[in-house]
């Protein structure tokens, strides 16, 4: 592995993601997170029951996710579909450093775009150890979102479709109803991660910490790997005469 | 020596076959690769490039195999055909960290270096989204030289630039493959290539269909026979005297105009306008009708 090498690219992934209309978009469902969470806090200030709702539900389940999404499948996937990743990927540049560098520029920007404004809202609405605890699942679930993302994105061109139906209909709809299918949901580790601290019942965490943990640590690894063993089988479409 | 060896190589997708059993050597100088669209010609460099495995057969590059192996990269330039660059970076950014990727020990004076072989040093502090077809295509030629390869492949160079552009990268390749460098390039239009010495190796539907030496493969280009449909005031008569000059070996009147098929391109519209000078014979319209990459490359490869 080689520093120099993995600044480059996390240097120009940085610029091209924030330099794209897409990146408009990452800051939409923060905004709406803090602008809910203000005025709920200015109408209901004695009211228990809305910031579970508003920084546990709408945060893990839209805000986190959809913003990982954004970004997990645009630091690689829009330069697979513009074919930019060429020019990186016609030099010796280990493939593995390659999807290092382009995690570690979706996590931050993850962490960013969603975890900062977790964090603000919960300062609004919760004690400090429950904002804490909402702030810390974020920063574990942007690790983990974007790990799955970026294997999406290697995976196929329609990452933004594979994502959502990930993230929505998995996590969203058969992690409500089907008790098992929250031990598969990053959403659910967040969750899971975020409770071991804030202690808060609404919250609705499924899972204790040892287990989130350990599968988060899994899941993202294993993605992680896909991702670094497709990159390497990369390949260019022809012209099938 | 020999830098490129394909030895039976094939490359099918499902069950259509884009590349069929196709065996070369290509070494130092410059190699064209010509074929009509769809022949296969970029996915036999993406092949040579290690962007794809072969379904069948043995590739080599400087020896070993380029699939799954990007070290390969150290021997090898690629100029993709797409002309997707990271635009928002100055020429001089995207070349110099290129330099970085290939973790040359001095990257800014290898950037400096190359962008001055394509000549690019007066535009390099401006970013490429305000670069011309001509310029992206020269500034990418830049990135691929970096690391001083022996091998550089390109696809389709050429494509989009006007004449004085490629003209100027026709030059380019001319001295770099001088340079003994292994330059090969793709291209559809057999006129691309004209100053282009060197050899050339023709691809009709994923097969190998000439190989060699440029100018003898020319030779069959221009020597093959051509129509033309010729509108004047006066059809019959330049017909009768177009039918008199050894050049001429057709003439046939229909409703649209002349019909005439010559044997010498350059000696027919050499002679046509000043015998219709001659003759008080108004020209309204002269049109090549068989010009058509396809005919071309038919013809190519029947004879």
């Amino acid at each position: 592995m080689s520093a120099s090498q993995g600044r480059v690219i996390a240097g120009i992934t940085l610029r091209a993601t924030l330099g794209r209309k897409r990146a408009l978009l990452f800051g939409i469902t923060p905004l709406v997170l803090i602008g809910v969470t203000v005025a709920l806090q200015l109408a209901h200030p004695e009211h228990a029951n809305w910031p579970a709702a508003i920084l546990g539900l709408f945060g893990f389940t839209v805000v986190l996710p959809l913003t990982a999404l954004l970004i997990g499948t645009s630091v690689l996937g829009a330069e697979i579909d513009d074919g930019s990743i060429i020019h990186l990927l016609a030099t010796p540049v280990r493939r593995p450093l390659v999807i290092a560098a382009k995690y570690a520029v979706a996590a931050v920007l993850t962490m960013i775009f969603a975890g900062l404004p977790e964090l603000l809202a919960g300062l609004v609405a919760v004690p400090p150890r429950q904002a804490t605890g909402l702030f810390v699942g974020v920063l574990a679930g942007s690790l983990m979102y974007n790990a799955v993302f970026l294997m999406i994105s290697v995976l196929t061109t329609r990452a933004i479709a594979f994502g959502l139906l990930y993230a929505l209909i998995w996590e969203g709809l058969l992690g409500n109803l089907v008790p098992g299918a929250r031990l598969l949901s990053v959403g659910q580790y967040s969750l899971g991660i975020a409770n071991s601290i804030a202690h808060q019942p609404g919250l609705t965490a499924a899972l204790a910490l040892p287990t989130a943990v350990g599968m988060g640590v899994a899941v993202t690894a294993i993605t992680l790997v896909i991702a670094a063993r497709r990159l390497a089988s990369f390949t260019i479409k022809g012209e099938p005469a | 020596m020999t830098f490129i060896e394909l030895a039976h190589v094939s490359r099918w997708y499902g069950n259509v076959v884009a590349v069929n059993d196709i065996s070369m050597s290509i070494g130092p100088g410059v190699t064209g690769l010509l074929g009509p669209n769809g022949a296969g010609k970029s996915t036999l460099l993406h092949l040579i490039a290690g962007f794809l495995p072969p379904s069948r057969g043995e590739l080599t590059v400087g020896g070993a195999a380029s699939w799954h192996r990007p070290g390969v990269y150290r021997t090898v330039g690629l100029v993709p055909e797409r002309d997707s660059v990271y635009a928002f970076l100055t020429g001089e950014a995207f070349v110099t960290a290129t330099a970085r990727l290939h973790k040359l020990p001095d990257p800014v004076a290898a950037a400096r270096r190359a962008i001055e072989i394509v000549e690019m040093a007066d535009a390099q502090d401006r970013r490429i989204s305000t670069y011309s077809k001509g310029m992206r295509q020269r500034i990418k030629v830049a990135a691929a030289l970096v690391h001083d390869p022996p091998v550089l492949l390109l696809d389709e160079p050429f494509n989009g630039m006007d004449p004085r552009q490629r003209l100027h990268m026709m030059e380019l390749l001319h001295r770099l493959g001088e340079q003994g460098r292994t330059i090969l390039f793709s291209s559809h239009i057999l006129e691309e290539v004209e100053r282009l010495s060197g050899t050339i190796q023709v691809i009709v539907a994923g097969r190998l269909a000439a190989s060699g030496d440029f100018r003898a493969i020319r030779r069959l280009m221009t020597s093959r026979p051509h129509v033309f449909v010729v509108r004047t005031s006066d059809d019959r008569r330049l017909g009768a005297s177009l039918l008199g000059r050894p050049a001429v070996t057709g003439v046939e009147v229909t409703g649209r105009g002349l019909q005439v098929r010559t044997s010498d391109y350059g000696a027919f519209t050499r002679e046509l306008v000043p015998m219709a000078r001659r003759e008080g014979i108004r020209l309204t319209e002269l049109l090549p009708a068989d010009e058509s990459l396809e005919s071309v490359f038919a013809y190519l490869v029947e004879s």
